[in-house]
């Protein structure tokens, strides 16, 4: 029986970075999925809940469930957003759907390595890359160890890169320190959210990074705009495009 | 009654019962190690002195002490010169520039010695003096803190404590500094079996 | 703009100084890895301390009725205090019994939540913190802003100047070692002459009726011994079951805390010494009702290493005083609101929820995911801002929409693509002030997709 795959491109990649969703849909594609992309899709919701309105964001995840929840596997190229569907969909009734759609939707690196248990990819990136870990996929979905915990290091999305021919991955001074994005505390803490995206940004400068490169774009997002700002030469990219054989 | 309204409240407002878990002694089992207890004891500021027995014991402590004037020390091998039990106040010990006192267990993991108040003549010696000698039967070194638990009675005196290096503090911008306001030094003399 | 984003926005301003305090607390975090990287079973340990918490918090009551009686039987005065001044007042009647002018403390965050300092000298009472950080912003007339480290905000040139001034130290010195032996010789002669001694308390043993205090300095000890009355401050939730117990929590909490293998002193007091008298006051002061909420009861297992301070990226960019509370950082901001949820509404909102700070816990404390569940209390109680929660509101009617969602996404993106500068970067977008939006394609993914599939 072949395996449905509903693809969910969060709303700020929909709007803002669409090459992300190109990128995530040819490399499910190229590794033999069929994947079909629900065009009623909006949002996970996440922005209502973070800011303390989860009541308000109930409706949308309903909308979510009833989009997905016929799939064998939700993919998305966020840790958050799929974080959130895992985590945060507790609040409404626990139907058969809703329980179906928590526990089958991924991040794309869980797919990739615990599902399709991808050995090689076809991408090559010569290029020095610094890989940021978002929070929600790191200590959210533990797609790592993370440094906090004695535990033998491990990283999904490391383990993705290195199979990228010509691939130069560097040691952060801070392996995994947030951001600052954290939705909208972006907004509401501005100062401290800049100051912590140009300390990440730093730390990657410092190792001689070329490109940025993250599981989740919102941190990109913001890191992004930091840098475009202050008219630096780093760039970012979502791990899927790299994974999907991009080029500078 | 304060005692009465904050155990009622805490008997409407706990949680449902939780058993408490079995406590592995996370220990190999082999002989306790002195050279992990040694570099410890290092790393908290102090010193490792090895192989003293009762016939060395007062000219080890010379040799390392020689300006040390006030000696002060319940142990009749050391020679002494405060006596301990005709003190006016605590507060005469302030004086004291060394003292030594036995401890009961050494711990490997983090350098610490278990000394009680019937170790230390008053209980405020160990503090006040400014260094301090512990002396240590070798075999009387554990592995971590779960097996020096299990041989200590915590009650068994009115006062105990682990000490594991000199008095030190790290308040001003993170520089540490040893000698806060405890003894300035700390010297674990293993003893000779 | 809330009261942590304002103060925060202040102490930023200064941005080396705000590297500094960065590195500074870094610093501390790093030693807590490679303290815990050399415990192989620290997981298991974290495990196992989390489950004797709930056992703890599940027979709170049995506990502290059993520390209680084993205390009184040890010659120990066990007092109960309901609330801060409850707490203040019995210290208070402690002191005057003896005629106590000269008061020596220890580090205790419950005496600073109680406010006794203040309580104590407007009566009259000489009251000197001795640990050095303490000694420090008590001369400085400052609140702690870390709960181990209280004065990791000052530079050592501040502590020199103020030294200078209160402690007649040479004008211009700033070497930690020479000032740090001026406040010992200044606070010996404080020991000497006190007549009580306060400390707070790490660990209460149930079954043996006894306190555990712990210090890298020796002050608790210095204090405790040499003053002829003792007294001990404790929240109810100190309590261990037995002495077996502090195996775990001795081996987490200074490798947690400043990554050390244990502090200096790890002190037991289970009897006063025969010319002395001992006190322990067990305060709630908003525990019981902390215990009470479920999504935030396990905010009571709690053993005041400051780790989780040490790694958020949020207080080490901040400052502790940003938070105006007694205990700063993650823990603090699930811990205060149960006090006064109006005042402090904003800050479980210091937070990106990046989760380093319940990684981190000695105890395992869901610190981030109580900082969500805050939030939504605070929604809850109509405590979010009136224009935040109008947006959300909003949101929440937009998101769910498909037509609506696309309307707006192609709005947005044609507002960022054609609008001046000017009316897209002003004082309104916080986002803007100091980042580019980002640059909205011609085809969003849907339309890409929609094309692709015709």
């Amino acid at each position: 029986m072949p395996v449905k795959i509903g693809l969910f491109i969060p709303c700020y990649i929909d709007q803002f970075y669409p090459q992300v969703g190109i990128a995530t849909l040819e490399l499910l594609e190229k590794l033999g999925c069929r994947v079909e992309y629900p065009a009623g899709q909006t949002c996970c919701g996440q922005p209502m809940a973070n800011t303390g309105c989860e009541q308000d964001a109930t409706t949308t995840y309903q909308h979510f469930v009833q989009l997905f929840h016929a799939f064998d596997y939700v993919v998305a190229p966020s840790g958050s957003c799929v974080y959130h569907v895992r985590k945060h969909y507790d609040i409404i009734e626990q139907t058969e759907e809703v329980k179906r759609v928590r526990k089958n939707t991924l991040d794309l690196a869980e797919f990739l390595l615990d599902v399709l248990q991808v050995k090689r990819l076809e991408a090559r990136f010569p290029h020095k890359v610094g890989l940021h870990q978002s929070c929600h996929g790191l200590r959210g979905l533990r797609l790592g160890s993370g440094s906090e915990r004695i535990l033998e290091p491990s990283s999904k999305l490391n383990t993705l890169l290195r199979m990228v021919a010509g691939i130069e991955l560097v040691e952060l001074t801070r392996a995994d320190e947030c951001c600052g994005f954290g939705g909208t505390f972006a907004i509401n803490e501005p100062a401290i959210s800049v100051k912590m995206g140009k300390d990440r940004i730093a730390d990657h400068e410092r190792q001689g990074v070329e490109v940025l490169t993250a599981g989740d774009m919102s941190c990109l997002m913001h890191l992004e705009g930091i840098i475009r700002r202050q008219r630096k030469t780093i760039q970012v990219k979502h791990i899927a495009e790299i994974l999907n054989g991009a080029s500078l | 009654m304060s005692r009465n309204s904050i155990l009622a409240a805490i008997q409407k407002n706990k949680p449902a019962e939780k058993p408490l878990p079995a406590i592995p002694s996370f220990a190999n089992g082999k002989a306790a190690p002195i050279d992990i207890f040694t570099s410890m004891v290092e790393v908290g500021g102090g010193q490792v002195i090895r192989d003293t027995n009762s016939h060395n014991l007062n000219t080890t402590i010379k040799k390392l002490f020689p300006e040390a004037k006030r000696i002060a020390s319940p142990l009749p091998a050391v020679e002494r010169n405060v006596d301990l039990d005709q003190l006016p106040s605590p507060g005469e010990l302030e004086s004291v520039d060394l003292a030594v006192v036995r401890g009961q267990i050494g711990v490997a993991e983090n350098g610490a010695v278990w000394v009680t108040e019937e170790n230390c003549g008053h209980r405020v010696l160990p503090f006040i003096t400014q260094h301090l000698i512990i002396l240590l039967n070798p075999s009387d070194i554990v592995h971590n803190m779960h097996e020096a638990y299990e041989r200590i009675q915590v009650d068994a005196t009115g006062f105990g404590l682990f000490i594991a290096g000199p008095s030190k503090t790290a308040d001003i911008e993170q520089s540490l500094v040893i000698g806060a306001q405890g003894a300035r030094s700390l010297t674990v003399v293993l003893e000779a079996v | 703009m809330n009261e942590h984003a304002q103060k925060a926005a202040e102490f930023i301003r200064d941005e080396s100084r705000t590297d500094w305090h960065d590195e500074a607390l870094w610093f501390v975090r790093t030693k807590r890895d490679k303290a815990s990287h050399g415990i192989p079973e620290w997981e298991e340990l974290r495990e196992l301390a989390s489950q004797v918490k709930d056992n703890v918090l599940s027979n709170l009551d049995q506990y502290l009725e059993q520390f209680e009686s084993r205390a009184v039987q040890n010659g120990v005065h066990v007092h109960w205090a309901a609330d801060a001044e409850a707490h203040n007042r019995i210290v208070y009647s402690i002191l005057e019994k003896h005629q106590v002018q000269r008061l020596v403390k220890s580090k205790s965050m419950l005496t600073e939540e109680c406010h006794l300092n203040e309580y104590l000298i407007e009566r009259g009472v000489e009251v000197v913190d001795t640990d050095l950080g303490e000694r420090i912003i008590q001369l400085k007339e400052e609140p702690p802003s870390h709960i181990v480290m209280p004065a990791i905000h000052l530079k050592k040139e501040e502590v020199g100047e103020l030294f200078h001034e209160k402690l007649h130290t040479k004008k211009g010195a700033t070497d930690p070692k020479y000032l740090t032996e001026a406040a010992r010789q200044h606070l010996r002669q404080k020991f000497l002459a006190a007549q009580a001694a306060i400390t707070g308390v790490n660990f209460a043993i149930a079954e043996t009726g006894g306190v555990v205090v712990c210090t890298n300095e020796g002050n608790a000890d210095m204090g405790v011994h040499l003053a002829p009355v003792q007294i001990h401050c404790m929240g109810i939730e100190k309590i261990l079951p037995r002495a077996e117990h502090l195996g775990i929590f001795t081996r987490l909490l200074a490798r947690s805390a400043t990554g050390q293998p244990i502090t200096i002193y790890t002190s037991h007091y289970h009897r006063p010494r025969p010319d002395g008298e001992m006190h322990i006051v067990i305060v709630d002061n908003g525990r019981t009702a902390q215990l009470g909420r479920e999504d935030f009861r396990n905010s009571l297992k709690c053993i005041r290493c400051g780790a989780c301070m040490n790694t958020c990226p949020i207080y080490r960019r901040s400052g502790g005083h940003s938070y105006g509370s007694t205990v700063p950082g993650p823990i603090g901001s699930i811990l205060t609101p149960g006090i006064d949820l109006k005042k402090y509404s904003g800050l479980p909102f210091a937070s990106t929820l990046c989760g380093s700070c319940s990684d981190v816990c000695p105890v395992k404390i869901n610190i981030h995911e109580q900082l969500y569940r805050w939030r939504q209390v605070i929604t809850q109680e109509g405590h979010l801002p009136p224009a935040k929660r109008q947006s959300m509101k909003w949101a929440g009617r937009v998101l769910p929409s498909t037509s609506w969602y696309n309307f707006f996404g192609k709005l947005v993106s044609w507002a960022i693509r054609r609008f001046p500068r000017p009316f897209l970067y002003n004082r309104f977008n916080e986002w803007g002030k100091e980042r580019e939006l980002p640059q909205p394609p011609r085809q969003s993914f849907k339309e890409w997709h929609r094309q692709r599939e015709a």
